[in-house]
């Protein structure tokens, strides 16, 4: 049962990289992957300014600040130089890696014995089970705030711009100006994830964000693959999807875990299974046209 | 109104593949005027519409509208007097969101996008009374996507969305050329309804001769990035389609 509730706690904590990644590749279709460096920034700023003392609304705050900055930073170098958005995050994700290791000051930082915000409520006996509800509270405030967000004026220019970008010009609507807000609304929330899932574990970690990018991505293909096979065209629904989406990815691994697979694959399992989830449904697509 | 000054276009300067789109162009076009753009394929008329909406530079030359220099403008500022529905029906829509998403969009193009939900009853209403004015039964699919609509729906739901917000100039690409012969004449009619009510500035590029002959105060013709002919609205209604074959030589 507590295997399947980490597994559930760890999807939830990445559910927020996953509504960011949502942003970039389906709603602007960016391939964006500042991602691996904006999560760890999200971790590192965590951990230094908990050591440091500060009150976790206030880290918080500095978290989504410095994700958007690294999201703005992709974003003027992919849309002001015109480099192509893989190259823009390569970019900026190696350069984060500098700067986070700067930050820390050592590769790894622990956070001991310290308040969490998983500490925050006490509701069931069990602390797994509090700290999946506080997980869960926290997607789902991010969740509806991202779902108004895209439901309004604003959220309508946004679709529209990663759909007809013909169409948004005429319409008043500055194309690069957009996707800049995109991109950083997205690694704001990815390094949310790095908030939550740093003070999960317990320390913060230069290499934690390796690869992560393929995480959040698996996740979005899964919740998209849902959206598509059930026609779900609510908003909040999607969002929810894609949030499910990180759950089942986690559940996948931590299972593929149990049953003896050495740790040190585990990166091998997930492209393997991002792998199987792009590649299967285009191999039965093939076969039909 | 507008004001075109020695406006010249060429594609891929200096290229093997250089395309001079445009040579030299004058133009004034009076508020309230509405024009008419014919031409082969080829001679720049889209070219033309591209350069006065702000969607590409001119390579020499400059645009006045209201004699404001409006030439380094872009094109989503310059939205605020231009609207337009594009040749290709795809271009003036986003696929993928409703019918009802795409209004409220153009029904702010002049005004900023705020982080507020604007899509009420009332603007619902609003939309699905435009709409139905159309006849073709879209009014009761605000909530569908609109890439599940034909090219021909979405070109005149297109038509609509131009004037849901203020507008001065309205540019018309062949708005037609993917409509079905009645929807076209609805289409046609509507334009020529918006253009008179709300007395804008209007351009209309048709291969449709007779829709030439029948619309419109001001009559151009366009051959290899040239103005060639200018017929103003007296001579325009003396002018028979044969005479008009001819210009094109068929
Ligand atoms: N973006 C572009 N890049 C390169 N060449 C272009 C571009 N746009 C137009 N041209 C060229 O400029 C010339 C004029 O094109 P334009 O689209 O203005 O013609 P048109 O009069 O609208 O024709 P049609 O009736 O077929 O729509 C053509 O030779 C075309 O190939
Ligand atoms: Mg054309």
């Amino acid at each position: 049962m507590t295997f399947y509730l980490t597994a559930l706690l760890l999807g939830l904590c990445l559910g927020a990289m996953g509504l960011g990644i949502f942003i970039t590749m389906k709603i602007f279709r960016i391939p964006d992957i500042t991602t691996d460096g904006s999560y760890t920034l999200g971790a590192t700023v965590t951990a230094v300014l908990i050591l440091a003392g500060w009150p976790l609304p206030l880290v918080a705050g500095v978290v989504v600040i410095a994700g958007a900055l690294a999201g703005v930073l992709t974003g003027l170098v992919h849309t002001r130089l015109r480099i192509d958005a893989l190259l823009a995050g390569i970019l900026v994700m190696t350069a984060l890696y500098s700067v986070n290791l700067s930050l820390m000051g050592r590769s790894n930082i622990p956070l001991l014995g310290i308040p969490t915000v998983f500490k925050a409520l006490t509701v069931f006996s069990n602390p797994i089970w509090n700290q999946v509800l506080v997980g869960g509270f926290f997607l789902a405030i991010l969740g509806a705030i991202l779902a108004y967000l895209l439901r309004t004026d604003f959220g309508i220019a946004m679709r529209a711009t990663g759909n007809s970008e013909s169409m948004t010009r005429a319409l008043g609507i500055n194309n690069d100006r957009m996707k800049i807000i995109g991109l950083a609304m997205a690694n704001a929330l990815t390094a949310l994830s790095g908030f939550l899932v740093t003070q999960y574990q317990g320390f913060a970690d230069i290499n934690m964000g390796i690869g992560i990018v393929l995480v959040g991505l698996g996740s979005v293909l899964i919740g998209d693959a849902l959206i598509s096979w059930f026609s779900v065209r609510s908003i909040v629904l999607q969002l929810s999807l894609v949030v499910l989406g990180s759950v089942l990815f986690q559940l996948v691994l931590a299972v593929a875990l149990s049953l003896g697979v050495n740790p040190n694959f585990l990166k091998l399992i997930t492209s393997v299974f991002v792998l199987a989830i792009v590649g299967i449904p285009r191999l039965t697509r093939s076969r039909e046209s | 109104m507008i004001e075109l000054q020695h406006i010249s276009k060429v594609f891929h300067r200096g290229q093997v593949n250089e395309v001079t789109a445009l040579q030299q162009v004058d133009l004034q076009i009076a508020a309230g005027d509405f024009v008419v753009l014919v031409g082969a394929n080829g001679s720049g008329k889209t070219t033309l519409l591209n350069l006065i909406a702000g969607a590409i530079l001119p390579t020499e030359g400059k645009i006045f509208f209201n004699g404001e220099d409006v030439t380094t403008i872009p094109e989503h500022r310059r939205s605020r007097w231009v609207a337009r529905v594009f040749q290709n029906p795809l271009g003036g829509t986003a696929p993928d969101l409703s019918i009802l998403d795409n209004f409220r969009l153009a029904a702010l193009r002049t005004q900023p996008k705020r982080p507020v939900i604007g899509i009420n009853e009332t603007f619902r209403r609003e939309v699905r009374e435009r709409i139905a004015q159309l006849g073709m039964g879209l009014e009761n699919k605000l909530n569908q996507p609109m890439g599940a609509l034909s090219g021909g729906q979405r070109q005149a739901l297109t038509l609509l969305m131009s004037v849901m917000d203020h507008t001065d100039i309205l540019l018309l690409d062949e708005p037609t050329a993917a409509l079905d012969p009645r929807s076209a004449a609805v289409v046609m009619g509507t334009a020529q309804q918006i253009i008179q009510d709300l007395g804008l500035t209007a351009i209309l590029i048709t291969h449709n001769l007779r829709d030439s002959l029948q619309y419109g105060n001001r009559l151009l013709h366009m051959a290899d990035g040239q103005i060639m002919r200018d017929v103003n609205a007296i001579a325009k209604q003396k002018l028979t389609l044969g005479e008009m074959y001819a210009w094109f030589g068929a």
